[in-house]
């Protein structure tokens, strides 16, 4: 999605050389709003980054320098949270697609015959939004706690060992994850299956192949561009995300992700240097998984 | 069919007491029909009259309400889609666009596990001359070419059945009778069983064996093409198949080779064999194109039946032949489609005329011209149109 939007961000740059400078004299403001607040941050993060702490100064007192070692004593230091941002982003991303595949694809193919039952479905999907999401991750924190109807009913019935708690779990926050990004996910695949023409499937099916062997080789082929925009749309905030794995909301100490080491560096220890240079990590390690996830599942003739 | 087999031959198909119901209409009721095996039947009938849906009922993508269909004797009426010996040429092609060319050719023999999956889809690429194109995407093509790629990934399965849905109907005219040839040819090389649902009926009778004329979910008329053209059963065939002169009359004298009706003071002839009914009110007709016209009243004879005198009303030349349209009166108005042997129309409009032809070439039918609504031909947008435009008044006007 990304790269698409910068390519086509290049030809339009290109076309003034062949035609008119009024194209340039139209993307002006576009390009002076990048500069500003896209790129100008971007090169205050990397120099931030690299900075080292001022000599006989405070706390949170830093001097512009060439110090790379920010980079090796950060991963050294945070390699667990890393690995945890990614494997929980991983997770929730894989369960918010097999919930949302089918939803997605009743109310964008089922439902076609009803168009009242569709707008009601993807009015419930959206519904959620209209919510604040740190109140809605509050609420579960509430439904979930220990105290919490679920739990002691769980633990009534034997399902939960009596001295095990659900808020502070990997579980917890997975859990949440999935939960908040779950439209984000529904609605890409929503829009790539209501297009969806079942005259495929017909021909499909009229060609010897099962219902299951349809779906495999032409339903998920058909709707990569939803499969890949959604996993993008779900993957990229849940690796960064704080909120979920906070220990104000679902999360605990263990289950600590880089947004929240960014954010305990940022606000707490005042590391400027180690926060920008996590935030570099995580922005190139997103970068270049999406770059190989969309080359490998080979979208862009899709898109 | 098990896996890894292929359809030595066509087989026949038949269909009994096929009924169909949809919410609120009956789109097929109580139909039987036998194609027999290696032939090529064409379902010939105007849209929505339950043409298509036939042809999905034999596919197994809808299932029937009543009746069962067998296909070689074998009883399929609950077999799926996937597991019936039928491939379809669908009217939109419904190539897979995520597949290159030669993925979809071989798409079908995949999934019945054939060997050498990749060998065949090639020949039946060459088949159809697109073997050099193998690797492009069915988008890349020209509709002429997807068209053929289309049939090609339905043939090279060898299905006892092939069932073609329309699949000429977004071709320019030209490409179109090209394709009508190769479709022949193809057939009678490999010898599958072809049926063939169109609304063209020029398609059908060029090329089909036999032609089915269906009109409101029924078959109306069945039979060869000369056969059904020369001596059509009903209104609705007379008109849907080609064009028709019709008058009603009651049958005033019937002997044992024909019967005389009185067409509005009009004695016309009809042979005994080819009217259906030979008492009380019949409508019998002619066809435009055996129709002479006359400058002067022609000789009273026993072999011609003659109408007039009448007026010209219009005169369009369209090359090969000149159709003018004669209003006689009291009979009413009459299409007649002349040579253009000599040079120039032979009638001005407003001349008076003579009409006749030979008495061997009326027909007499089994139902009223009143009975069944005159259809137009619903493939020329005009029409179309003007369809839409009229239940679009009577939908206003119930309100």
């Amino acid at each position: 999605m990304a790269f698409a939007a910068f390519a086509t961000a290049e030809a339009q740059t290109q076309a003034p050389k062949r035609k008119s400078r009024i194209a340039l004299f139209l993307l002006l403001p576009g390009i002076a709003y990048l500069v500003l607040f896209f790129l100008a941050p971007l090169i205050s993060l990397l120099l931030t980054s690299l900075q080292a702490p001022r000599e006989f100064g405070d706390i949170g007192q830093f001097d512009y320098a060439f110090n790379w070692q920010n980079y090796t004593a950060v991963v050294e230091s945070y390699l667990p949270h890393i690995l945890r941002s990614f494997g929980y982003a991983l997770a929730a991303t894989l369960l918010a697609l097999v919930i949302s595949y089918p939803l997605a694809y009743f109310i964008g193919v089922k439902a076609r015959r009803w168009p009242m039952l569709q707008g009601l479905m993807l009015v419930l999907v959206i519904a959620p939004f209209f919510i604040s999401f740190l109140l809605r991750t509050l609420a579960w924190k509430q439904l979930l706690s220990d105290e919490s109807f679920v739990i002691t009913s769980l633990k009534a019935l034997s399902l939960m060992a009596p001295d095990a708690h659900f808020t502070g779990t990997p579980f917890a926050v997975i859990f949440g994850l999935t939960y908040n990004f779950i439209p984000f996910m529904t609605l890409p695949l929503y829009t790539t299956l209501e297009r969806l023409d079942t005259r495929y499937l017909e021909a499909g099916s009229d060609l010897y192949a099962s219902p299951f062997t349809v779906f495999r080789k032409v339903t998920i082929p058909l709707s990569m561009p939803g499969i890949v925009a959604g996993t993008l749309l779900t993957f990229i905030p849940a690796a960064g995300d704080y909120i979920n794995a906070s220990r104000d909301f679902l999360g605990g100490t263990e289950t600590q992700m880089m947004g929240n080491v960014i954010e305990a560096n940022f606000l707490v220890l005042l590391n400027y240097p180690a926060a920008a240079a996590l935030s570099i990590i995580l922005m190139a390690v997103i970068l270049v998984l999406v770059g190989v996830y969309v080359k490998r599942s080979g979208t862009e003739e899709l898109l | 069919m098990p896996a890894g087999a292929f359809a030595e031959r066509g087989a026949d198909l038949e269909l009994v007491g096929i009924q169909k119901r949809f919410p609120g209409f009956t789109a097929i009721d109580e139909l039987d029909l036998t194609i027999p095996a290696g032939s090529f039947f064409a379902l010939l009938g105007p849209s929505g009259c339950g043409k298509t849906t036939t042809l999905r009922l034999v596919a197994g993508l809808e299932e029937p309400t009543r009746g069962r269909i067998l296909i070689g004797g074998v009883d399929v009426t609950d077999t799926k889609a996937h597991e019936r010996p039928v491939n379809t040429v669908f009217q939109s092609y419904a190539l897979f666009p995520h597949m290159s060319i030669i993925e979809n050719v071989s798409f079908g023999l995949k999934r019945r596990r054939i060997a050498d999956a990749a060998g065949r889809a090639h020949e039946a690429l060459r088949l159809v001359e697109l073997d050099h194109l193998a690797q492009r995407r069915p988008q890349q093509l020209s509709g002429g070419q997807q068209q053929r790629v289309a049939l090609a990934r339905a043939i090279v399965n060898r299905p006892a059945l092939l069932l073609l849905d329309e699949p000429l109907g977004a071709l320019d005219l030209k490409l179109r009778r090209q394709m009508q040839l190769e479709l022949k040819t193809i057939q009678e090389e490999v010898g599958l069983t072809f049926l063939h649902v169109t609304h063209d009926q020029e398609e059908a009778m060029t090329m089909a064996d036999t032609v089915a004329v269906m009109n409101k979910g029924a078959i109306e008329q069945m039979g060869p093409p000369a056969e059904l053209y020369e001596s059509p059963r009903t209104v609705f065939v007379a008109n849907f198949l080609g064009q028709s002169n019709l008058f009603s009359g009651d049958v005033v004298d019937s002997t044992g080779t024909a019967i005389t009706v009185d067409a509005a003071g009009a004695r016309l002839v009809v042979p005994t064999a080819r009217a259906r009914r030979h008492q009380g009110s019949v409508t019998i007709g002619v066809r435009p194109e055996k129709v002479a016209l006359h400058r002067e009243a022609p000789v009273e004879s026993a072999e011609r039946n003659v109408l007039g005198p009448g007026h010209v009303i219009d005169v369009s030349f369209s090359g090969v032949s000149t159709q003018y349209l004669v209003t006689v009166p009291g009979v009413g108005t009459l299409t007649v489609f002349a040579q253009n042997i000599g040079s120039g129309p032979v009638a001005a409009e407003g001349a008076e005329v003579w009409v006749s032809w030979d008495v061997a070439h009326g027909f007499g039918l089994d139902d009223d011209a009143d009975s069944a609504p005159r259809f137009a031909a619903d493939d020329d947008t005009e029409s179309i149109a003007v369809h839409r435009r009229e239940a679009l008044v009577a939908e206003l006007e119930e309100h």
